[in-house]
């Protein structure tokens, strides 16, 4: 499942909700990004997304996880408008019978949604605003997974 | 087909969507983006940097040497920064 909301969101109640009402997963791995502050440069972080474009992103790097490892369940949450530092700005859950796939799930959409979904952060401190450039090291990341077997991992 | 500008590209361009009636002979995403380049110095000022700059037709990335025939939506933007 993806979703794509102004809100904050609730890692616990979120794990809750992938576990409800069904006892065959063994496993699940949350990651959450929050906005970093870098020495007092960042008063507050706004995200513009593309409306349509994101969740249909989102979907299929979903997708493709599902295509790759062994789940039970999946969520990605991303925010979008003005947070601050500390604020939650993306969550991403894996379920499945063993850890292995969980946390390697986590790690590829992560890996992916860095560079396909079509988010941008504006950062704005005392020296004014300033884009977020994208890094070598993203890419790099996502192009790992290419060179890997697509094969389902238990 | 509509065009749509995100983050910096539309800072710079000045403008967030229109639509637009390119003309013949402009067939992929980077003669597009000439095409837009001489429509103004906004414009000349968003896609100095071509190279840089990302596409998606109908909401999927594309490269610039994809063709633009049948394209409702073409949006433009610099590389993607969320997560």
């Amino acid at each position: 499942m993806i979703r794509v909301q102004r809100e904050d969101f609730d890692v616990g109640a979120e794990i809750a909700r992938i576990k409800a009402r069904r006892s065959d997963i063994g496993a699940i791995v949350t990651f959450t990004g929050t906005v970093r502050d870098r020495d007092g440069a960042v008063a507050a972080m706004t995200l513009e997304h593309y409306p349509g474009m994101t969740e249909a992103e989102l979907a299929r790097v979903e997708a493709e996880a599902c295509a790759r490892f062994a789940l039970q369940a999946s969520l990605i949450v991303h925010r979008y408008g003005t947070l601050e530092p500390g604020d939650n700005i993306v969550l991403v859950a894996t379920a499945s019978e063993h850890r292995e796939a969980a946390f390697e799930a986590a790690r590829f959409l992560m890996d992916y949604l860095k560079t396909r979904a079509p988010f941008w952060k504006r950062e704005d401190g005392p020296s004014g605003a300033r884009w977020v450039e994208a890094e070598a090291r993203d890419e790099a990341a996502t192009a790992r997974w290419s060179k890997e077997p697509a094969a389902k991992q238990p | 087909m509509r065009l749509l500008y995100f983050a910096w590209v539309k800072e710079k361009a000045g403008i967030a969507a229109e639509e637009v009636a390119p003309p013949d002979g402009v067939a992929t995403v980077a003669e597009l983006i000439d095409w837009l380049k001489g429509r103004g110095p906004e414009f000349a000022h968003a896609f100095a940097r071509a190279e840089v700059i990302r596409a998606a037709i109908d909401q999927r990335h594309v490269r610039h040497d994809a063709p633009i025939a049948g394209a409702r939506e073409i949006a433009f933007f610099p590389p993607v920064t969320g997560g």
